[in-house]
């Protein structure tokens, strides 16, 4: 099994397995085999095509925990220019799951912040496989505070499993710091963009993503819990995983018809990591696009627009 | 016949088959604490405080703030405010028919009950959680609710305390329920930003989206004794960390040695302790002190005074 490839898409990885191969031997034997590799390319297209054409919830899940998938990280080093990382909450730490910084895009100066996963194994223990501490939040708290106070637009990026459950995490009361952060958004009178890039974990997403326009790469999730937490409490088993995810919506497609998020920004056929240059172009075009939309608004009137935006969510009677 | 049961005079001495049948049901409780077997009139008059070891038992949202707002004036906020399925979510059972299931049995439309009313003559809007409505889950009904809640504090200019009793967020609306802490959150940004005081009282247990929201946003904080306080589980914790947590991790006391709430409160001093505090805050006379209610039956004191 080849591990850039999940399970679903192991036909696609037999086939490039195959295309390999015949080139491997048509260096070594000098034997003509262009047009059976063009074939097998155009068999691949298509069945990837149809694979993709009808993800379930839980693949589009599996899709935006990709090892391969493009980080925070990846997209600050294409699309920002001027980048200067800033470090720590001015209270206890610098928290590495989440990063945060200063930079320019489209030449414009602004405030990036975004969970990071890490790589490699010292990197994702490093990275605390992306889950924040509270001082993450509150170094996040502090640089939106930063770009509230040079008037610089914010851009957040999410990508987390949700804010980390430990011992050393509640006794910094975890809670209030995505409480914080959630009152604080709601009022700062800068443009905030925030973009789901992977996975969209609970409140510890929703902690960088109360803003004017928010989007989704086309396959990343975003949910209130992840689908294995919600199958071991409402099926008593977590391995019912695939049933919660569709139960749930997480996808891009669903969020957007249930009018929860603004826009899907698509990404090339087999996911952002078959094709980064294309999807951190849409990203940037969503970006651009949004930041000269959002940034059209008098304070006034954002203010009143993000409040009555979240003052929204949600159905009921009466 | 036991050493001590002969001691006893005879006139006490009863035999306990047949004492037990003229026992009606719910007459007495057990303490889940100390396991004391408790009168169930007095533990009533009591707030449901154990009178033996203080122990703070759950109750619902209703009662809540039955004992805890001055009898009149009251006025319930958001009663029309009713659960919809649009997800038409289904586990091992319908959304639905939990929703029906938990209406049937706690005779609420939801987990959050909203009054205005008056603690001690201090004006105000309250609202409790019942824990028995799904777990006190907030989904779009509890958000929309203390939106209401909130928006009535801000058109009268009056103080919001509310009571949490929750697991967090309901999962069964899915994304929409997580957006009810951004909704609650942002409410609570605006009468900040009028100047009108918020009151979080956490009882137990606060967890998840309610304490990751609303509930740990209060101008100020209290808890009631030993309820148990935090964002994740202790579960999950234990499933992450792979240790077994200490003895009291994440109840009241924990939370007032790390700073993170600003009094532990007892259930019978909440109506004297928030007036009080929110009298100054709100720069009104000091309310009228309440007479101590004591746990001791008033006949028995009384017969006591005589002799």
């Amino acid at each position: 099994m080849n591990p850039d490839f999940l399970d679903f898409e192991q036909p696609i990885a037999e086939l490039e397995a195959k295309i390999n191969e015949l080139r491997f031997a048509g260096d070594e034997g000098g034997v003509n085999i262009a047009e059976e590799v063009e074939k097998l390319e155009e068999k691949t297209r298509s069945l990837t095509k149809s694979i993709f054409s009808k993800l379930t919830p839980w693949q589009v899940s599996q899709l935006a925990r990709h090892p391969k998938r493009p980080y925070t990280q990846d997209y600050i080093d294409q699309l920002i220019t001027d980048f200067q990382e800033l470090h720590g909450d001015r209270a206890y730490a610098d928290d590495a799951a989440i990063i945060g910084g200063i930079g320019r895009f489209n030449n414009q100066p602004v405030v990036i912040i975004g969970h990071q996963k890490g790589r490699d194994t010292t990197e994702k223990v490093r990275r605390n496989f992306g889950m924040p501490r509270p001082e993450g939040y509150r170094k996040a708290l502090r640089l939106m505070q930063l770009a509230e106070r040079f008037r610089l637009p914010i851009l957040t990026f999410i990508d987390t499993p949700g804010a980390y459950p430990g011992v050393g995490a509640e006794e910094r009361n975890q809670s209030e710091a995505i409480a914080r952060n959630l009152r604080e958004m709601a009022r700062f009178s800068v443009p905030i963009i925030c973009t789901v890039i992977g996975e969209g974990g609970s409140g510890g997403a929703l902690a960088i993503g109360v803003g004017d326009h928010v989007m989704m790469l086309e396959y990343s999730t975003y949910s209130v819990i992840s689908p294995e937490g919600c199958a071991s409490i409402l099926w008593k088993s977590a391995e019912k995983a695939a049933d919660a995810a569709a139960a749930m919506g997480i996808t891009s497609s669903r969020l957007k018809e249930l009018g929860l998020i603004d826009e899907i920004i698509p990404e090339p056929l087999g996911g952002a990591h078959r094709g980064f240059e294309e999807t951190s172009q849409n990203l940037a075009n969503a970006l651009d696009a949004a930041l000269k939309k959002i940034g059209h608004f008098p304070q006034n009137e954002l203010l009143e627009r993000r409040y009555q935006r979240l003052m929204g969510y949600g159905h009921f009677a009466g | 016949m036991s050493w001590f049961e002969k001691l006893m005079p005879s006139r006490i001495r009863t035999e306990a088959t047949s004492e037990k049948r003229k026992v009606p049901e719910g007459l007495w409780h057990k303490c889940d604490k100390c396991d004391s077997v408790l009168y169930r009139a007095e533990l009533e008059r009591n707030l449901e405080v154990c009178p033996k070891c203080t122990h703070h038992m759950r109750i619902g949202g209703r009662k809540r703030l039955e004992i805890f707002l001055d009898a009149e004036p009251r006025e319930e906020i958001g009663v029309d405010i009713e659960p919809v399925d649009i997800l038409k979510f289904k586990d091992s059972k319908k959304y639905k028919d939990r929703i029906s299931a938990a209406q049937k049995a706690t005779g609420e439309k939801d987990a959050l009950i909203t009054m205005k009313g008056r603690v001690l003559k201090v004006p105000l809007v309250a609202g409790a959680f019942d824990f028995a409505f799904m777990g006190g889950s907030m989904g779009a009904v509890v958000g929309e609710r203390f939106v209401t809640a909130a928006n009535v504090c801000l058109n009268e200019n009056l103080p919001l305390v509310i009571f949490s009793a929750s697991g967090g967020a309901r999962m069964q609306e899915a994304l929409f329920s997580l957006m009810q802490m951004a909704k609650t959150s942002a409410a609570l940004a605006k009468m900040r930003e009028k100047g009108l005081p918020f009151i979080s009282v956490l009882t137990d247990p606060t967890m998840g989206g309610v304490s990751a929201s609303f509930a740990t946003l209060g101008d100020v904080i209290f808890a009631e004794p030993n309820a148990l306080i935090g964002f994740a589980g202790p579960r999950v914790i234990e499933q992450t960390v792979r240790e077994t947590l200490p003895d009291g991790f994440q109840r009241s006391e924990f939370l007032l040695e790390h700073g993170a709430i600003d009094r532990i409160v007892d259930r019978r001093s909440m109506r004297e302790e928030v007036a009080i505090l929110l009298s100054m805050l709100m720069r009104l006379a000091p309310p009228e002190k309440e007479e101590k209610k004591s746990p001791i039956p008033e006949t028995e004191v009384e017969q006591e005074a005589e002799t």
